[in-house]
């Protein structure tokens, strides 16, 4: 007891029972190596408490292969730019936690899924800003700087539907998860979707004329099935699948007015 | 590399602008199918009591021609669920085929087309065959 | 984009969220119902015949391979009413967490019309 307490001041001391308690000293890990036909390469990392998907690839680059090329840039969750396929689900790799994902002591780490791999874990995220674009996912201003500032209530409708979407940070895990954006490279997919629909209830913008229709379409929010993958995997917890169908409603409405 | 990224900005499908006639087409067809949808549900209860009390009496021709027979509403309803149904399939099987098959465009549109009235045909002739 | 052969869009996401399979429990209903459609149209309008051939067809129908696939059939149906009734709920009712429980409820009310249908046929 009296040992216990003198030595609870050692930093290294405190950490040796939890990392006694790990399955295994350390873990196997497949790293995609390459571009689109590259390969799987294995590396063994030691194991320790509370480490990230993103420790352990830090690790390889810093220990074991200083070629091998990721992104990231917060390591807390806030800018979105450590998302890939781990273990076969498209994650932020910093918020993950080694012990949640790794069975067996095994993990597989892959770019994110439907977009054009650069070189090893980072993938060429052009294609998905380009159909926030496309989505016309900028605010189109009816106002001046002369202009007093909006009133937007807070317990508006439209101001509580955009609220649900807005904490999108364009990491690209949906539009990875997505089936439909496998199956037909053109779909705008969740997020740039997501986006347009947090627009579509801006009541600052106007805008919506040229965004429903750019939404509109089989390339647009009609080609959702409504699987819901992307919203079983947003790591902020959004529901792009709730978003795409009130674009669906919104689009509906225009079309009955003759206004699409 | 840059060959890569230029395959990458063609897999990426990057859609400049938009075309509204082909927006207005879609929406068209995708509010027709949640249309027919909502018809069908209901449509599809009924049948589905149907068959049951159906089966459960034995399936014979002569009671499927006298139930008919009973009253205008049982062809009246066959002939929603047929509408209905010649509506809302073509329209899933067309989404299949650009999905699974590549297959879309003014091309699809028409075969959806082709679908729909070849169901509609062949349905109101069994009605029509039964009711008559 | 990483390629892995002709199955790739089927490919793992991990595990597959309960909206996939209703997905793909709703597609493949729909395809096999609109295949059937047809059959189905066809066999009424051999009341066109008379009676008698429509009596005939359905002599074939006792059949006991036939009957499995008319249950079959039946099965298929509720399973792309509840998984249509599913995705209208999700497109047109106000988003609510509950909606994420409807893949299960419309698997469930299937189970329950295929169970009631295997009693009921003879």
């Amino acid at each position: 007891m009296t040992a216990g307490t003198a030595q609870a001041g050692d930093p290294h001391r405190e950490r040796r029972p939890e990392t006694a308690q790990l399955a295994s000293s350390s873990i196997d890990v497949d790293v995609w190596r390459g571009v689109a036909d590259g390969r799987f390469v294995r590396y063994r990392v030691p194991r320790e408490a509370s480490q990230t998907v993103l420790d352990v690839v830090t690790w390889i680059q810093r220990n074991l292969d200083p070629t091998l090329a990721y992104r990231y840039a917060c390591r807390v969750g806030m800018c979105g730019s450590c998302a890939m396929t781990v273990n076969g689900v498209a994650r932020w790799t910093c918020r993950t936690h080694v012990d949640r994902v790794a069975a067996g002591a095994r993990l597989e780490l892959r770019p994110l899924s439907n977009l054009p791999v650069i070189r090893d874990l980072v993938c060429d995220m052009r294609g998905f800003f380009d159909k926030w674009a496309a989505a016309r996912g900028r605010l189109v201003p009816t106002a001046t700087r002369n202009d007093p500032m909006a009133r937007v209530l807070p317990a508006s409708r439209e101001r509580r539907a955009a609220d649900a979407a807005i904490e999108c940070i364009g990491c690209g895990v949906c539009h990875a998860s997505c089936d439909i954006v496998a199956w037909r490279p053109d779909y705008l997919g969740p997020a740039a979707l997501n986006r347009a629909w947090t627009l579509v209830n801006d009541v600052r913008d106007g805008g919506n004329r040229a965004r429903l229709a750019a939404v509109a379409g089989d390339a647009g929010c009609h080609a959702c099935h409504s699987q819901a993958s992307c919203t079983e995997r947003c790591p902020k917890h959004l529901a792009p699948t709730a978003s795409i169908a009130g674009l669906k409603r919104a689009v509906s409405r225009a079309l009955l007015k003759g206004e699409l | 590399m840059s060959l890569v990224r230029g395959a990458a900005g063609a897999a990426a499908g990057q859609r400049v602008d938009f075309d509204r006639s082909r927006a207005r087409t879609d929406a068209t067809l995708w509010l027709l199918q949640r249309a027919s949808a909502f018809v069908l549900a209901v449509c599809v209860v009924v049948h589905l009591a149907t068959i049951f009390y159906a089966v459960r009496s034995g399936l014979t021709a002569a009671a499927i021609v006298a139930r008919i027979h009973a009253s205008i509403a049982w062809p009246a309803f066959y002939a929603v669920f047929v509408v209905a149904a010649a509506v809302h399939a073509p329209i899933g099987l067309r989404a299949i085929a650009a999905e699974w098959m590549g297959f879309q465009g003014r091309r699809a549109d028409l075969a959806a087309v082709v679908v729909g009235v070849a169901l509609l045909a062949l349905g109101l002739r069994a009605i029509w065959g039964l009711a008559a | 984009m990483i390629r892995q052969g002709p199955l790739q869009r089927f490919r793992s996401h991990g595990d597959r969220p309960a909206g996939w399979w209703a997905f793909i429990v709703h597609r493949i209903s729909g395809v096999a119902l609109a295949l059937f459609l047809p059959v189905h149209f066809w066999a009424l309008g051999r009341a066109l015949e008379g009676e008698a051939a429509l009596e005939g067809f359905l002599r074939w129908t006792g059949n006991p391979a036939v009957k499995v696939a008319e249950w079959g059939l039946v099965v298929l149906l509720a399973a792309h009413l509840t998984g249509g009734l599913r995705v209208l709920a999700l497109e047109f009712l106000p988003w609510r967490n509950w909606q994420k429980s409807l893949a299960a409820v419309a698997a469930g009310v299937s189970l329950l019309v295929a169970v009631f249908f295997l009693l009921a046929v003879r």
